[in-house]
């Protein structure tokens, strides 16, 4: 239910927009995020925008994360292995790591 | 199909399970994490993140999911209200199976005839309401902080348009309290949360200081994507190894530290915290919302109607299910007597309910080999 | 009677007010032999060689017309297709339509139209028909009901019998685009995705004449992909394996399930194909299929295998690498699609 998928602004009145989602168009009240301008990107629940997507947090999120794996744990840690975490895909263990 | 999420990806999926297993080989004991969001329990379940994670880590869902969470009186209530003729009532999906006492539901009632219309948005029922001005249309206002702004704005919408005839029956409830109360739950033992997503985007990462302040746990704000989870459990693990519980924002795409300030207002101006009753919790004080006095005239909860005395359905553990004490298949009813197409409890028919989470997407690990 | 009149009581009464719908409407859209004798049995010719093959079916599709079709033009095409999977040559069709009082006539027309064109396209008679008429609020615009009448030829032998372990499956094009557009148009969303719906036996034919082995057809309408792939899995008793990668959606149903909660597999198609081809045919019945304007976008989903004691009978083989159990469909998700 807390089902909130992330649309593009098409157009506006002053109550409400179109967004689009790959060519799918529906009529969205911009009551809850009236600073939404065209172009941008709005997160839609239950037939309203609750907020914006931020493309460049989005990226640096991204970046942060793939920051972290390459980074080596502390020395010491027992189970890490030589060198720390090591980590990418040809990293071997098969254990059930990819849902 | 639509092209390659990074959110989604294998290599990095594949790459965090071996960061949370590292972290996890240093742990001094084992840890306890809680997801509380219904649609991160949905989320996790079907990626099957719980059987990647070593046995020192455990991942509990919580009671995020505001279907499961509705008590049995609040349906009778409905029901109760669906009943008189005047009425038709406007309801998100998930409540038409949910059981309300004596197995009875929003969608047997709707069999008998009374009025039952499933919404998508709260403007489609104002929509109802302005066509069929004759008609009482009461919304079944069921939610978190999520939902209950779209509430508010529709409620605002209402008393702008001068439209007499759309109601709530409110049965919201609010994120803080639970928390707390979950911190404190000595059978629990919780070390951290993966916080709510989209509840978090109107609330403001700053929100959840207390979780820092006053409760001392590990806490992260993330997104729905299976990589979004899994970092949220290497940010945890890395505050408890750290001795440093913050709240970590991980979902600044769409999070910011302050949250929805027009949301936040239209709450405040329609809504005011109560003692609530939650289902398996009890009552826990101040953790919904019930319309202030001057909106009185929008209280679906003012029609007279009578109610019957509320019946829990026999030997259902939703109540510890959602507190996290125990996993679905430990109850005795689960995939017996209780399945999503017969259920007995509303964990079992809300697609965000951990016992129906777990019925999809966890019942044959063994078989499929996970 | 004036045809600008919304459908009455009359209409269904078996009088003039018939008669006039019967002459004025129905017989110029089917017209043919059969039906003109408007006896009450429609006395056909001897069957061609071969086992005859006979199905029905009701439509109550919401709203009854939708891009890309209408209910007319659907209830055709669903009977003439539940024919020609099981390798029918459709023949003979009967329409009997049950009108809400108070129906406009010229959506009666279009319904009719649509029906029309459905079997000319499709080269199959309307041989026999019927209308009723029931009092406002009793019916919801127009109920149609369809039997159909073919007969497949002594070669051939198609069927859920002979699915076995090695078979692949051959979907013949996007999957759902008919549900999407119907729950899309309910719940205002707006798209340039159109219904998929169209008759079948053109492309089943060339199927058929492939030199491919098929096993089994089946249409997958209600309950979609996943809905039929249980049946069959049931029936042949065997384990069924559907790749996520190779599912053809197109991204607007896509986000139409995402917009509105669904999932994909168990969306309606109409004018789609599912075979069970004989695994090293693949290739040949894939290329047989993409020949055809309809099965362009022809690709193969998944597979069968054995299944061993404890399995389950069906699974989706996820993009991220693991794989998930496809459940059967429970509750009214998907009303009034079909």
């Amino acid at each position: 239910m807390c089902l909130a998928i992330p649309m593009q602004l098409t157009s506006r009145t002053e109550q409400e927009g179109t967004c689009e989602l790959h060519g799918v168009r529906r009529t969205v009240s911009l009551a809850l995020c009236p600073e939404a301008e065209v172009g941008d990107h709005v997160l839609v629940h239950a037939g309203y925008a609750i907020g914006r997507l931020d493309r460049e947090e989005a990226e640096a999120t991204l970046a942060l994360l793939d920051e972290v794996l390459r980074q080596e744990l502390p020395p010491g840690e027992p189970g890490t292995g030589p060198g720390g975490s090591g980590a990418g895909p040809a990293g071997g263990s098969a254990g059930g790591g990819a849902p | 199909m639509t092209g390659p999420d990074p959110f989604h990806d294998r290599a990095r999926t594949q790459a965090l399970g071996e960061r949370i297993r590292a972290l996890a080989a240093g742990l001094p004991r084992p840890v306890t994490f809680m997801e509380v969001c219904g649609t991160h329990t949905h989320a996790i379940a079907a990626a099957g993140l719980r059987r990647t994670l070593p046995p020192n880590v455990r991942l509990v869902a919580g009671p995020g999911c505001p279907v499961c969470v509705t008590p049995v009186d609040y349906l009778d209530h409905a029901l109760a209200l669906a009943a008189r003729p005047e009425v038709t009532i406007a309801t998100f999906g998930d409540l038409l199976r949910v059981p309300a006492s004596r197995r009875d539901s929003l969608e047997r009632a709707s069999a008998r005839g009374a009025d039952v219309r499933i919404v998508y948005s709260p403007r489609d029922a104002l929509q109802f309401a302005r066509a069929h001005p004759q008609r009482k249309v009461v919304f079944l206002a069921v939610g978190f902080e999520t939902t209950m702004p779209t509430i508010a704005a529709a409620l605002a919408e209402a008393e702008a348009t001068g439209l007499p005839n759309f109601l709530i029956l409110s049965g919201s409830k609010i994120i803080e309290p639970p928390l707390r109360a979950l911190v404190q739950d000595p059978e629990l033992r919780l070390d951290g949360f993966i916080l709510p997503g989209h509840v978090s985007v109107i609330l403001g990462a700053d929100f959840y200081r207390f979780l820092t302040e006053d409760c001392r746990v590990a806490a992260a704000i993330v997104g729905f994507a299976p990589v979004d989870v899994q970092q949220g459990l290497v940010e945890l693990l890395e505050q408890v190894r750290n001795g440093a519980p913050r709240v970590a924002n991980l979902y600044a795409r769409v999070v910011t530290a302050a949250g929805n300030r027009t949301a936040q207002a239209l709450l405040d101006r329609f809504f005011v915290p109560a003692d609530t009753r939650w289902r398996g919790l009890g009552a826990i004080p101040r953790s919904g919302l019930v319309l202030r006095p001057a909106w009185a005239h929008r209280d679906a909860a003012r029609l007279p109607v009578e109610l019957p005395s509320p019946l829990e359905p026999q030997g259902c553990r939703c109540g510890e299910v959602l507190r996290g004490t125990i996993v679905p298949p430990e109850c005795p009813l689960f995939d017996r007597l209780c399945t999503p197409e017969h259920p007995v409890g509303a964990c079992m028919v809300s697609s965000e309910g951990s016992c129906a989470a777990w019925h999809r997407h966890e019942r044959h690990a063994a078989e499929v080999g996970r | 009677m004036n045809p600008r009149d919304p459908i009455l009581l009359a209409h269904g009464a078996g009088g003039r007010a018939t008669d006039d719908l019967v002459s004025g409407r129905f017989l110029p859209a089917f017209d043919n032999p059969f039906l003109r004798t408007l006896t009450d049995s429609a006395v056909l010719e001897p069957l061609p060689p071969g086992r005859p093959a006979l199905t029905t079916d009701g439509f109550v599709v919401d709203p009854p017309v939708f891009p890309g079709g209408d209910l007319g033009y659907l209830s055709i095409c669903g009977t003439v297709n539940d024919l020609a999977v099981v390798g029918a040559e459709p023949r003979w069709l009967t329409w009997a339509l049950i009108l809400e009082e108070g129906l406009d006539q010229a959506l009666l027309q279009q319904i009719v139209d649509g029906a029309a064109r459905a079997a000319r396209e499709a080269g199959v008679l309307v041989v026999a028909g019927d209308t009723k008429v029931v009092p406002r609020g009793k019916g919801d615009k127009v109920f149609a009901t369809s039997s159909g009448l073919g007969v497949v030829p002594p070669h051939v032998d198609v069927g859920d019998h002979r699915v076995r372990p090695g078979d692949v499956i051959v979907a013949s094009g996007t999957l759902g685009d008919h549900g999407a557009v119907i729950l899309g148009s309910r719940h205002g969303l707006q798209s340039e995705l159109r219904s998929c719906c169209a008759p079948l036996g053109g492309l089943v034919r060339v199927l058929l004449g492939s030199g491919a082995e098929v096993h089994a057809m089946h249409d997958p309408t209600r309950g979609g992909v996943a809905t039929v792939c249980h049946e069959v899995a049931g029936r042949a008793r065997c384990r069924i394996e559907l790749d996520e990668a190779a599912l053809p959606f197109r991204p607007e149903a896509l986000a139409v399930c995402e917009l509105l909660g669904l999932e994909p597999l168990y969306l309606a198609s109409e004018g789609r194909l599912l075979a069970w081809v004989r695994g090293e045919h693949a290739d040949v019945a894939l290329a047989a299929l993409r020949a055809h304007p309809l099965g362009r976008d022809a690709a193969v989903i998944g597979r069968v295998v054995e299944r061993t004691a404890a399995a389950l009978p069906l699974v989706l083989r996820t993009q991220s690498g693991g794989s998930r159990p496809l459940d059967r469909l429970t509750g009214i998700d998907l009303p009034r699609i079909c």
